[in-house]
């Protein structure tokens, strides 16, 4: 069986602790999240965590299922790259001075669809939306110059198809 | 809290009454229809317990002499009765002792609400004296917990913690109170939890899965139940009963779906699992329909996965819907609670006797009977074996008796052998194999119900795991029968030692105290029996006790429980030697 990569976005009240309930489930399991994101959703007093997991469809088919059995999450979904519109976000500090003295730098800047968030005397700093591999790509092309600091956000992802939680919860207010 | 808040469609207004959180604790437990709680006093959780000493003729407390013990004490009341179990202690140590029975009652699905103190609000995350993060730590194994820190949330999250732990798949639930809430006043009212919006309590059951699953049963040709505890916790026994008999369908049980069906019902076949019996696990590889009623295809009764039951077409009747798949594939998935589906279910099917398919049950009955079961209970030789004393207790109760067990070899031969009449009256540790659950455990089960003989049968090591509950017993004169099967050994860890690890008994000879001396200390009637023409007059003497009764019985050291299916190997490749 082949590992694919997955989004899993789960729906949920928004309680301190179950970050730590959730991540528990992958703990037990031993899957490695690759990346993870919490924030708000569309629907108002509910958060949506965007989890991105490296796995078999059968393991992540039971991880959404253990996540959903979780009292405070209202759905849990999982999908694949093609299911989803995705993105993440990078910065990369750099040296000023290779600004000036590297003109490949510029062509990179340029190629990568970045853009300068800032610029000071020793350092600037760039920013970079795009799917993982673009990211992958502006860091290998940037590490031969020196790269002073790097991040990578979460990714953050919606669905092509619908997500009925207004539905779901709907139906919880007509009982 | 918002959010809680927004769950409520609309909030009736009630006259309030001005009090402490700790008293309103004591209005929640009340108005939720506790009236017995076990636990254990300290720091963080004083005013709790000043609030128990005033209402001490509605609520009775019972001091356990660890905090592990009331946990198994609160899951025995509940295993008995189908209530909520509620076990309170203080913070820090009080707390983390709490953690084992949580992952007991989380595992075996048993209600349970457990309270804890907790450091004042401003103290949390300074390391102060008693503190530690009892939220974090049991958060794998609580079905819910929460951490009170405003008195005002007091009723609102007791509410939810007793709707949460009965409810659906029941579980345990963890509350944590700081002690500023506990001393804070505010107007208090409680109005009892209807429904959480984020939790879905057992699914609607679903017409065409059952009709599904009625065809599949009506075609069968070699149908075959396996039904475990989820029958009684949905009390669908009656259900059941029903759907065995219309269409003749041998039934067996996991450990704790023994005593959902009258043990002697003739299409009662026995045990699945590692010392399940012959013809249940070795006939799994031969139906052509399983129906999984109620369980969860542990390891312990599926053996190897790739091996299990692959012939057959599998009906999962299930209310947690993340247990569908996950061990064994369902080909057709009956979500719901056992007792509305099995309903549904029964209509559709049709009338059926299946007497060759069943008379191959009776066949491996026989054969394990010449081979194990003969000589468990009729023995020749002449030490004791654990078999023939579980058989004089099942004479002795006339199979009317709760039966709650330890972990190990007395375990399975209890459960092997133990006859019942009536449902909710196999009480042990299932999923987390817990050594040392049944004294405490049985104190839980005589309390929750005192009408019924509620006898302990407890390997000599898990009994001095929690042997010190004996002044439970004596202090507030719990009639419960205790039955030591001593083999000076840690029997199931030798036994697995002898046939897997070339007879090295690392750690597993045991050097015993005067265990009846031990009893005797504690003012216990007790009794040492060593030859098997005591055993009778024994187990007579102790059934007859009007109060608690201690028997202590010397069995064979290195006997081994067979049938057993080796860790890891199939169903089909169950030992009888």
């Amino acid at each position: 069986m082949e590992k694919h990569w997955y989004t899993i976005s789960v729906y949920s009240e928004n309680n301190v602790g179950l970050l730590n309930r959730i991540s528990g489930i992958f703990l037990k399991r031993h899957i490695n999240i690759e990346s993870l994101n919490v924030s708000k959703s569309e629907i108002e007093n509910v958060s949506k965590f965007t989890i991105v997991v490296f796995t078999h469809e059968e393991w992540v088919r039971k991880i959404a299922g253990q996540i959903e059995k979780q009292i405070e999450v209202i759905k849990a979904f999982y999908h694949t790259d093609e299911e989803t519109i995705y993105q993440e976000s990078a910065l990369f500090k750099i040296a000023s001075d290779l600004l000036f003295d590297e003109r490949q730098i510029q062509n990179i800047i340029k190629e990568s669809n970045s853009q300068i968030v800032t610029v000071a005397r020793d350092f600037f700093v760039l920013a970079k939306t795009g799917r993982k591999h673009e990211i992958d790509e502006m860091h290998d092309a940037l590490e031969p110059y020196g790269i002073m600091q790097f991040v990578r956000s979460g990714r953050i992802a919606v669905t092509k198809a619908t997500m009925p939680i207004t539905n779901i919860l709907e139906e919880f207010q007509n009982q | 809290m918002e959010t809680l808040k927004a769950q409520k469609t609309e909030k009736k207004k009630e006259t309030s009454i001005r009090i402490t959180g700790a008293e309103a604790i004591i209005h929640c437990l009340l108005a939720e229809g506790v009236d017995l709680i076990y636990g254990y006093p300290g720091g963080a959780i004083m005013p709790v317990y000043d609030e128990l000493y005033k209402f001490q003729d509605k609520l009775t407390h019972i001091l356990t002499r660890h905090e592990q013990g009331a946990t198994h004490a609160a899951q025995g009341y509940a295993r008995v009765n189908g209530k909520v179990g509620i076990a309170m202690a203080t913070s820090g140590p009080g707390a983390t002792n709490l953690v084992t029975g949580l992952a007991d009652a989380q595992i075996d699905s048993t209600p349970m609400v457990c309270i804890t103190g907790q450091v004042p609000r401003h103290l949390l995350g300074s390391d102060a004296f008693q503190e530690t993060d009892i939220v974090g730590i049991s958060t794998p194994v609580t079905k819910w917990n929460y951490q009170i820190t405003k008195a005002s949330e007091i009723p609102e999250i007791m509410a939810k913690a007793f709707y949460i732990a009965r409810s659906g798949r029941p579980g345990p639930v963890l509350v944590d109170i700081t002690k500023n809430a506990q001393f804070d006043e505010f107007d208090f009212v409680y109005e009892k939890c209807t429904g959480v919006r984020s939790y879905t309590p057992a699914p609607k059951p679903d017409m065409n899965a059952i009709k599904a699953a009625a065809e599949l049963i009506n075609n069968a040709k070699k149908p075959y139940i396996v039904f475990g505890q989820g029958v009684i916790l949905g009390e669908a026994e009656a259900e059941l009963k029903a759907l065995v008999e219309k269409a003749g369908i041998p039934a067996a049980w996991t450990i704790l779906g023994l005593s959902a069906m009258d043990t002697d019902h003739p299409l009662n076949v026995g045990m699945v699992g590692m010392h399940g019996n012959y013809g249940p696990n070795v006939l799994t590889n031969e139906c052509d329909v399983l129906i999984a009623i109620g369980m969860r295809f542990d390891d312990r009764v599926t053996g190897s996965l790739d091996t299990y039951a692959k012939q057959a077409k599998v009906i999962h009747f299930e209310i947690d819907p993340a247990e569908i798949n996950k061990n064994v594939k369902a080909d057709v998935a009956v979500l719901g609670n056992s007792k509305q589906t099995l309903e549904l279910l029964l209509p559709l099917i049709n009338e059926n006797e299946h007497k060759a398919w069943r008379a191959e049950f009776e066949e491996k009955y026989r054969i394990e009977y010449e081979t194990v079961i003969k000589n468990d209970l009729t023995p020749t030789k002449d030490g004791l074996t654990m078999g023939e004393v579980i058989e004089q207790i099942n004479i002795a109760s006339e199979h009317k008796a709760v039966i709650v067990t330890d972990v190990g070899q007395h375990q399975m031969i209890a459960c092997r052998y133990a006859k019942f009449k009536q449902s909710k009256s196999n009480i042990t540790s299932g999923g987390l194999g817990t050594m040392g659950f049944a004294l405490p455990a049985a104190i839980g089960a005589k309390m929750g119900a005192m009408d019924r003989e509620v006898v302990a049968i407890i390997g000599d090591g898990g009994y001095q795991m929690t042997i010190q509950e004996l002044g439970v017993i004596f202090q507030h004169n719990v009639p419960v029968k205790i039955v030591v099967l001593n083999n000076d050994h840690l029997g199931m860890v030798r036994q697995w030692q002898e046939l897997f690890f070339e007879s090295r008994y690392a750690s597993t000879v045991m050097t015993n105290p005067d265990f009846v001396k031990i009893a005797e200390g504690y003012h216990i009637k007790s009794r040492r029996v060593v030859e098997r023409s005591e055993l009778k007059d024994a187990v007579s003497e102790m059934i007859a006790s009007k109060d608690p009764y201690f028997l202590e019985v010397k069995v064979e050291k290195e006997d081994n429980v067979f049938p057993m299916i080796p860790s890891g190997a199939s169903v089909s490749d169950i030992r009888l030697k």
